[in-house]
């Protein structure tokens, strides 16, 4: 492993964009530790094409794409064969998601790639080539994820109102070089400050609009690519998209195996250092959400506490194959922060979601009559009408109650 | 003061009111637009503009279609679910559910404190064009089915949840010679149930019950078929359901605040037809000139055969007859292997019907021809063999592998694309080597073109013509017929030509059979010399496509549509026949043909028979799994673990102890350790009920609670079990609980349950409202740890016995689990038992892999019978002793524990003499999109064929049979070769 440790710094290391900014952030982190990450934003035609040629079509759309779309990268001509390799970050557990990495090396076979390394940089050691990193190279990654959240956060938020087209995604470009030509250094607050500050200088019109919260299967819940460029569809039709962070699916992730703990009993020795990053972790959003509470007027990212109070009375913890309980959670999290309108993207036919999503609508109503959640099916062959006008209709309703609570709050200000 | 204009643009119909001020009905129309939508609109406002004068008006946009032209003409849109809840809400208010079935689209709306809109999902087609789709199937009007199916006295079950099962169903039925009135009732019994129970996703219907849209404004019968599943309900149906949404857009129209004149109106529309963006995707043209074209003709019309004009000299004729799913085609040759007579017709709902009229006319045409050998073939075979003493059937493959063998004697690939299905088979050391049909959810064959030509108003052969020289055909995608219809849609609304359309559609049906069905990309991987054939492949458009996107050439016999005959009749000229016992001219036309209908009560799967009578005393029942009904001799039952687990399990179903009884649902991961649990209460002092095997009832019973219409069948069939324990059995309480992981049994890398399995508790705790009523006892269980297991179970079942002790459970445990381990010993021993008789006898063996759960006689639909029927021991993947077997280290991570076990019999079979895996692949289960690859690659690398079932809430098992009959076939063959 040592060997090839160094070896694959002289590599371009290919790795599918899922989250924006949070990977160019990872791909800069990565940079300083010698490797040379180049993340995929292609969106053409052969991606989904390849996906299908090469992948059993029954297979969950987000190892379509992204299969397909290493594929596509392979056979554009950009990149030396001789010194690529591929990373496809993924996480274990009982749901199929778990094969990605199998499924790849067995496309990779039929295209021809197969002398094409698949690194994995991974939580478990699921094959042997794991792609290990320096702690301080883990941690700096870690970091550049949460500021990813951070900046994410910020973002929609600006663009959703902005007075001058363009300006939060100059902003967005201008924080993520700021962060990366000082190499992530200085305090992080203070960074976090100046990050917040410099969208906060971004004019905007003070319109009202809904607010829509994006829960989903974590590929087609960021990756535009996998949702069809959801946060640009929403905003195009004039509302807000919220995005939750990425940092809390590292803090499920975790706090799972605290609760396998539980009910599988597993006595571990890294309870307590799980214990510990959680509670590091946590700390830090608590900080983010109070830099842009005082440094902004920007609503607040939610924190990971909050949504494992939410998830009370929705379903049970000890669901956590996918996104398990987190996406029910982030659901019923988004509506107690008072963002009724939720979207769902789901793979078609995804396993998890047959539980975790419409399986724990039920008891969402139940506890949250005013829920406004739409769930949208994505899949190579379901049509973009058919999803744009389900979100339509969500969006009509947010808007028929939005209409009702502006009266209702003039209604209690006149009596 | 102004009028209010809603327009409102479906996926087939534009409709178009007009109010006054005071929001009465000045003007509406309602049109087909045959994908001329914006045209449609304009001629619709000249009207009202010539009746009306050039008025000042409030308009507004809905439907599916319509999203576009308001975003470009700049006119308010509203989404057309929440116009009609504003509609209802202002001027119906006393309505709490609203269903609105439309051309491809359904929806629910309960009104109430808060409003809930429920709309189809991307796999549900059940809809208005799913009604005339299958009035087409029937060759009726959609009015005439109406009528028909008020004069039915049967009602066939039908998979209610997508259009493409439905039809797959149907199919048979009417090969069958089950009647239209009842095919057409079943039908909108199937509409009903798929409409309340996937789609009211676990919300009762009740009330006040609005119904609208198209359909259910000129379908009495599934209006009746609504009301009797809704017996309770109120039903309110108004004048003009089918306007109803251009109503409430109207009325959406009257509260925004700007108005326009209708001419300009008309000059924004004009404008936009322009400014429509034209479709991203689109692929290469077929042909880029005439020249192109001209070549490519040249070279096909090389595949001829030759034809016997001057009769006068021929004396001996060999008919065969390919009985297909829509069509029916009849060859006959002379000893030459001329072809002296063809017929290809539609089957019209009667196939028996069908085959004598051609045979009638081959009589008529060749007056001095004696008929010396016959043979039949396809879905139709067993009927149309008895109905005309057709001398011999054969199944599908041999025949067209017979027909392709005349044209290219080194052929190595055959793939027949038929109206309705798809067949592929490599052909290995002249062999039927590997078969691959396509599963009922990927059916984009030739019917789907022939619906499609028709619901744009074009013949099939227009069709073909407009698309052979498209400029750019759309790229529509290779996913299910459902889809294929939502992206035409979407091709329609972003302005594509129907050329490019048409174009578009060839592709798809090709890339469906390359990519979904064969999952190839590169000819070399199916063969250097390939054959095409099939009604489809007739259609230049598709033929082309195929080549292209193959980058080879293929041979396309001139007779494509016609080679699963002419196979038939090769062969009937092989077997040398003297003296045919077909029916003589005379006989046929003296024929007449009766059918009936029963239900089978012999065993549980109780079969839907059709009993065929005709006009020599002959009778064919068709409909059964197995001999029973026929009336045959019962033949000696082979061994079949299948039944024996079903026998072992049901010792299982009660325990008679103290007055608190436990319910177990006997589905999922209950089949797997069903002694286990049982056991353990019983020795607690428990009385334990089990819920028994499925049956259709039971899935009655609980679908309306089913969230999510996608999960797998095994999955749905819970609902029913949870409510049946409750209702029926009257249970204290239901022990259901979640398990992450299974046991684990050492052979994988990890145990997991499939996410379904092992989370289902938790979702049936969340959507049966009725687990109120009794004690749900659905905590996470940890099933490898007994100490921790104690603790969990205690817990859970001092609720019900407050005296329990941790020490009484740990005992019961113990003896829990050696009654599990007996039971798992008895079925090893089964199968050893089995597999002994079988090399004994010399008996062929077939492993029946699977997941536990699929031993439910529902779920597998009796596949085992009929596979046992064909004459083969029937072993299952865990009866196998697999203790050698090395699967840690395959090529997919092996970390599910059900699955490890079918990743071992597959390794255990490729030394298995005389025997080969069959896999049963639920559909919807994203697993096995894993799984069967690997199964098969375990099994062609060990020399073994490989064949995958897709089973689902699907009750037809004709294609099942013809792949096992094809199995049956090419292991013959391999004996015959291994012999030499």
């Amino acid at each position: 492993m040592k060997n090839s440790k160094n070896k694959f710094k002289e590599y371009t290391i290919l790795v599918p964009m899922m989250a924006n900014p949070h990977f160019t952030l990872i791909k800069y982190a990565l940079k300083q530790y010698g490797y040379n990450l180049e993340i995929l934003t292609t969106n053409n035609e052969n991606i989904i094409q390849n996906g299908l040629t090469y992948v059993h079509n029954d297979m969950c759309y987000p190892a379509l794409l992204v299969i397909g779309q290493f594929i596509d990268a392979l056979k554009s001509g950009k990149y030396d064969l001789e010194k690529t390799a591929l990373l496809l970050p993924q996480t274990g557990g009982g749901c199929r998601a778990s094969n990605y990495i199998f499924l790849l090396r067995k496309a990779l076979k039929r295209s021809g790639f197969e002398n094409i390394p698949v690194l994995s940089l991974n939580t478990k050691k699921l094959d042997d080539n794991t792609l290990t990193i320096s702690v301080n190279a883990l941690i700096l990654a870690i970091k550049a994820l949460m500021y990813g959240d951070f900046i994410m956060c910020l973002y929609n938020q600006a663009r959703s109102y902005e007075v001058n087209f363009g300006d939060s995604l100059n902003t967005l470009n201008e924080v993520v070089n700021w962060l990366s030509d000082k190499k992530f250094k200085g305090k992080f607050e203070e960074n976090l400050v100046y990050i917040c500050k410099k969208f906060a200088d971004i004019k905007l019109t003070g319109e009202k609009k809904p607010r829509v919260g994006i829960v989903g299967e974590i590929y087609l819940k960021y990756s535009p690519l996998g949702n069809n460029n959801l946060e640009d569809f929403l905003i195009s039709k004039g509302a807000e998209p919220v995005v939750s962070g990425v940092t809390d699916f590292v803090l499920y992730y975790l706090k799972n195996h605290l609760i396998d703990g539980q009910i599988y009993s597993v006595k571990s020795l890294t309870r307590p250092i799980i214990k510990y990053i959680m509670n590091f972790v946590l700390k830090i959003q608590k900080t983010m959400a109070r830099v842009v509470v005082e440094n902004s007027s920007f609503s607040a990212p939610h924190t990971f506490d909050k949504l494992c109070e939410a998830v009370e009375g929705v379903i049970n913890t000890g669901v956590k194959m996918g996104e398990g309980w987190l996406l029910s959670a982030e659901i019923a999290g988004y509506i107690e922060e008072g963002i009724n309108n939720v979207v769902c993207a789901q793979p078609f036919g995804c396993l998890p979601n047959h539980i975790v999503a419409k399986g724990a609508m039920a008891n969402i109503r139940k506890k949250y009559p005013m829920a406004n959640v739409v769930a949208i099916d994505y899949d190579p062959g379901s049509c973009r009408a058919n999803q744009e006008n389900r979100i339509n209709l969500m969006l009509m309703n947010a808007r028929k109650h939005m209409v009702k609570e502006v009266v209702d709050e003039k209604e209690k200000i006149h009596s | 003061m102004s009028c209010y204009l809603g327009i409102d643009i479906g996926s087939t119909t534009v409709k178009l009111v007009l109010f006054d001020e005071q929001k009465q009905v000045l003007y509406k129309s309602y049109q087909r637009h045959f994908s001329k939508t914006l045209q449609t609109v304009q001629k619709e406002l000249n009207i009202i503009l010539e009746k009306y004068g050039d008025k000042e008006i409030k308009v507004a946009i809905t439907g599916s279609g319509g999203m576009e032209l308001a975003n470009t003409t700049n006119v308010p849109f509203v989404q057309e679910v929440f116009a009609t809840s504003l509609y209802v809400d202002k001027y119906y208010p006393q309505v709490d559910v609203v269903i609105e079935l439309g051309g491809e689209d359904a929806k629910i709306v309960f009104f109430g404190v808060n409003t809930e809109e429920k709309m189809n999902g991307t796999c549900a087609g059940g809809t208005g064009a799913f009604i005339d789709q299958m009035a087409t199937l029937l060759n009726v009007t959609p009015a005439e089915m109406d009528a028909l199916s008020l004069n039915a006295n049967a009602v066939y079950p039908i998979a209610s949840r997508c259009g493409v099962f439905a039809k797959s169903d149907i199919q048979p039925l009417l090969n069958q010679g089950a009647s239209k009135e009842n095919i057409a009732a079943s039908v909108y019994n199937a509409v009903a149930e798929q409409t309340i129970g996937g789609l009211a996703g676990g919300h009762p219907i009740e009330g006040n019950v609005m119904f609208l849209g198209g359909p259910l404004t000129f379908c009495q019968g599934l209006r009746n078929a609504f009301l009797s599943q809704l017996p309770e309900i109120k039903p309110i149906f108004i004048e003009d359901a089918e306007y109803f949404v251009a109503f409430g857009t109207a009325f959406y129209a009257s509260k925004t605040d700007t108005t326009v004149l209708i001419s300009e109106l008309l000059d924004r529309i004009e404008k936009a037809k322009g400014n429509m963006k034209k479709l991203a995707s689109v692929c290469l043209p077929l042909f880029k000139n005439e020249q192109e074209y001209d070549l490519f003709i040249q070279r096909h019309n090389r595949a001829d055969v030759n034809y016997d004009k001057n009769l006068q000299n021929t004396k001996c004729a060999y008919i065969g007859i390919d009985a297909g799913s829509t069509t029916t085609k009849t060859v006959a040759i002379n000893q030459d292997s001329e072809i002296i007579f063809t017929a290809y017709a539609p089957n019209k709902g009667n196939p028996v019907e069908t085959v004598r009229n051609q045979l009638i006319d081959f009589y008529n045409s060749c007056p001095n021809v004696e008929v010396m050998y016959s043979v039949v073939t396809g879905y139709g075979e067993e009927l149309i063999k008895n109905a005309f003493n057709v001398d011999y059937g054969v199944v599908e493959t041999m025949a067209h592998y017979t027909g392709a063998k005349f044209f290219e004697p080194d052929v190595d690939f055959i793939i027949d694309i038929g109206g309705q299905d798809m067949k592929c088979f490599g052909i290995k050391n002249g062999n039927v080597d590997s078969i691959t049909l396509n599963e009922a959810c990927s059916s984009g064959c030739g019917s789907f073109l022939q619906s499609f030509a028709k619901s744009m108003g074009h013949t099939v052969e227009e069709f073909e013509k407009i698309a052979l020289f498209a400029e750019s055909p759309v790229d529509l995608g290779s996913r299910c017929t459902v889809f294929m219809n939502s992206s035409v849609k979407q091709a329609q609304k972003n302005g594509a030509s129907i050329q490019d359309i048409s174009a578009g559609l060839a592709i798809s049906v090709v890339k469906n059979a390359l990519f979904k069905v064969l999952r190839v990309n590169d000819a070399k991987q199916i063969g250097e010399k390939i054959v095409v054939q099939g009604g489809t492949f007739t259609n230049d458009a598709v033929l082309r496509a195929f080549e292209q996107l193959l980058g080879a050439n293929v041979i396309r016999p001139s007779i494509a549509g016609l080679m699963g005959a002419f196979g038939c009749a090769l062969m009937g000229l092989q077997r040398h026949g003297e003296k045919s016992s077909i029916y003589s001219k005379e006989e046929l036309e003296n024929f007449t043909h009766t059918s009936t209908h029963v239900r089978c009560n012999y065993c549980q799967n109780h079969c839907a028979l059709t009993i065929n009578k005709f006009s020599n005393n002959g009778r064919y029942i068709s409909g059964n799994r197995c001999s029973r009904p026929t009336g045959k001799q019962k033949q000696e039952d082979l061994p079949n673990v299948y039944n024996i687990k079903q026998d072992y399990l049901s010792k299982y179903f009660i325990r008679k102890n103290s007055n608190v009884t436990i319910g177990i649902p006997l589905v999922l991961n209950f089949y797997d350790n069903l002694p286990f649990w049982v056991t353990l209460f019983d020795n607690l002092g428990f009385s334990v009920k089990v819920s028994g095997f499925s049956n259709r009832e039971i899935y009655r019973k609980g679908q309306h609670t089913i969230p999510s219409d996608t999960v797998c069948y095994g999955a749905k069939l819970v609902h029913g079990h949870i409510i049946k324990l409750i209702e029926d059995d009257k249970v204290d309480a239901i022990f259901y609980p979640c398990m992450s992981y299974n046991k684990d049994e050492g052979k994988s890398n990890n145990n997991y349950h499939c996410p379904v399995v092992a989370y289902y508790p938790e979702l049936i705790g969340a959507n049966v409202k009725d687990v109120e009523k009794i004690t749900y006892l659905n905590g996470f269980v940890d099933i490898n740890n007994f100490k921790n297991l104690a603790n969990q179970l205690l817990q859970m079942l001092s609720k019900l016995d407050s005296k329990l002790t941790k020490k009484d459970i740990l005992k019961a445990l113990k003896s829990a689990q050696e009654e599990q381990n007996n039971y798992r010993t008895n079925i090893i021993n089964a199968g050893k038992k089995a597999i002994k008789y079988a090399k004994d006898n010399n008996v062929k063996s077939v492993v029946l892999s699977g997941r536990p759960y699929h031993v439910d006689p529902e779920l597998n639909h009796g596949i085992d019978k009929m596979i046992s029927s064909l004459g083969f021991v029937i072993l299952s993947e865990d009866c196998l002793d697999c203790h050698d077997e090395d699967v840690k280290n395959i090529g997919v991570l092996n970390q599910w524990t059900y699955h490890s076990r079918m990743y071992q019999a597959a390794k255990k079979v490729i030394n298995m003499e005389n025997t080969e895996l069959v896999q049963l692949i639920s559909f919807g289960c994203g697993l096995d999109a894993v799984t069967s690859d690997e199964v098969k690659d375990i099994l062609v690398n060990g020399g073994k064929l490989y064949t995958g079932l897709k089973i689902d809430e699907i009750n037809n098992l004709g294609t099942v049979k013809i792949r096992m009959r094809s199995l049956l076939a090419a292991m013959e063959e391999r004996g015959k070769q291994n012999e030499k």
